[in-house]
């Protein structure tokens, strides 16, 4: 399901640019827009569509599994923190709109303020384990996990 | 010197009825552009059946009032303050070049069409005008050329580089400025002056000769798709979009329940999220 950009709508302030884990969007050095270079490499992450401020990006839906005619369009209010996503069926009479948080807390405030923690000291430095990593990890308590540690064993087959 | 008429002191070289003639030409030219531009990109087409899908989907329908008021709100906003830009520098630099560029040409036409010799002459505001329409484009343009055109300012690409098709309309619009403002300024200083204006006319003519292939037919085709954009939200249709909805409406708190849940009755505004930096990592 590949990204395309309504060229009227585009303006070309490159946040989809910015955000695109694959890079594959860029802006046209004609027309100053932006456009998705490589479609087949697309995808269908939605983060450029969820970005752009003008509501300019749509994705364009496999025929095989999303039938011509159908559109799934979504918003990204950061403001308010939601998110709504509006789902046409290609018979034009189911019409679903869905409106979910997406934080409950203002941006940018809870982000891990990494100079207040103490920096690693040369041990720390120079042993294998990355910034952090044990605390993660939980290698600190005891060795690695193991399905023996934790009073597992393995069986053949699928299982949950 | 910026207070007198550069076309009359041109006069005494060149027919008044030949820079008359040219200025119909430049206009012309533009038309034929512009309709030739919308032919070859379909972009009237474009326009027509987006609106008929558009009016398919609505869920009410617009009176005239109502859509001359939305299309005043498109002057109000979109034409005449440049509202579309979400980047704040490139809507400051846009309505410099925009105005430069609108009281440069009337100034122009005005000078040649209603004071073109020394015998009639000009009151000292259009002069004046005609020199701070041309600084002000050169001043937006120039703005734009070095920090703002997104190859220059977030893919490496020098200034000096120049990129085809993509920079021949604000080429033609500094070349344009900048060549007028340095033709009036060196009135007088012998040889220097000739050349200017030749480089003066060589860009006007490129600027109003290359519509079918540059952007300047955007001035055309934005008001009408930022006029559009309006009536989508008003008539219900919204391109497919999700509506925008009040989240402290207990309507909409009762028809989704997360809300109220986890952002109050009362949602609080979360700050701008994404846009707290501007994009510029690419």
């Amino acid at each position: 399901m590949p990204t395309f950009v309504y060229m009227t709508r585009c303006d070309g302030c490159g946040h989809c640019v910015d955000i695109c884990p694959s890079d594959i969007m860029h802006i046209d050095k004609v027309t100053r827009r932006a456009y998705n270079i490589e479609p087949n490499m697309c995808w269908e992450c939605y983060s450029c569509v969820k970005a752009c401020p003008h509501d300019a990006i749509d994705v364009r839906g496999y025929a095989d599994f999303a039938p011509l005619g159908h559109s799934v369009r979504v918003r990204r209010d950061e403001e308010k923190g939601v998110i709504a996503w509006r789902i046409k069926f290609r018979n034009g009479e189911k019409d679903m709109e869905l409106l979910a948080p997406i934080t409950t807390k203002p941006w940018g405030k809870h982000i891990p303020q990494l100079s207040d923690v103490p920096a690693p000291s040369k041990a720390m430095r120079d042993s294998q384990l990355l910034f952090n990593e044990p605390k993660y990890i939980r290698m600190d308590e005891g060795d690695l996990h193991t399905l023996e540690s934790n009073g597992l064993v393995m069986k053949e087959g699928v299982y949950y | 010197m910026i207070a007198s008429n550069p076309f009359a002191e041109l006069a005494v070289v060149i027919p008044p009825t030949a820079m008359q003639a040219y200025v119909v030409l430049m206009f012309l030219l533009v038309v034929a552009g512009t309709i030739l531009d919308m032919l070859h990109k379909k972009s009237a087409q474009y326009f027509f059946e987006n609106a008929r899908k558009a009016r398919k989907n609505a869920t009410r329908t617009l009176s005239t009032g109502e859509k001359s008021a939305l299309a005043l709100k498109t002057v109000a906003k979109e034409v005449l303050t440049s509202g579309e830009f979400a980047n704040q520098k490139r809507r400051v630099s846009h309505l410099f070049t925009m105005y430069g560029f609108i009281i440069f040409v009337l100034t122009t036409a005005i000078l040649i069409f209603a004071y073109p010799t020394l015998e009639d002459p000009a009151p000292t505001i259009l002069p004046l005008l005609w020199h701070l329409g041309a600084a002000m484009l050169c001043l937006g343009g120039y703005w734009f050329w070095f920090r703002l055109r997104v190859d220059v300012a977030s893919e490496g690409v020098k200034w000096y580089q120049l990129n085809g098709r993509g920079d021949l309309f604000i080429i033609g619009l500094l070349g344009m400025a900048t060549f007028a403002l340095l033709w009036s300024l060196t009135m007088g200083f012998g040889a220097l002056n000739m050349p200017l204006f030749v480089l003066f006319v060589a860009f006007s003519t490129l600027l109003f000769g290359s519509v079918y292939w540059s952007k300047f037919a955007h001035m055309f085709f934005k008001p009408a798709a930022a006029f559009q954009k309006r009536v989508i939200k008003a008539d219900g249709s919204r391109e497919n979009m999700p509506a925008i909805y009040d989240l402290s409406d207990p309507e909409v708190q009762a028809r989704f329940p997360d809300i109220p849940t986890y952002l109050g009755v009362k949602p609080p505004n979360m700050g701008l999220g994404i846009k707290r930096e501007a994009p510029k990592h690419f």
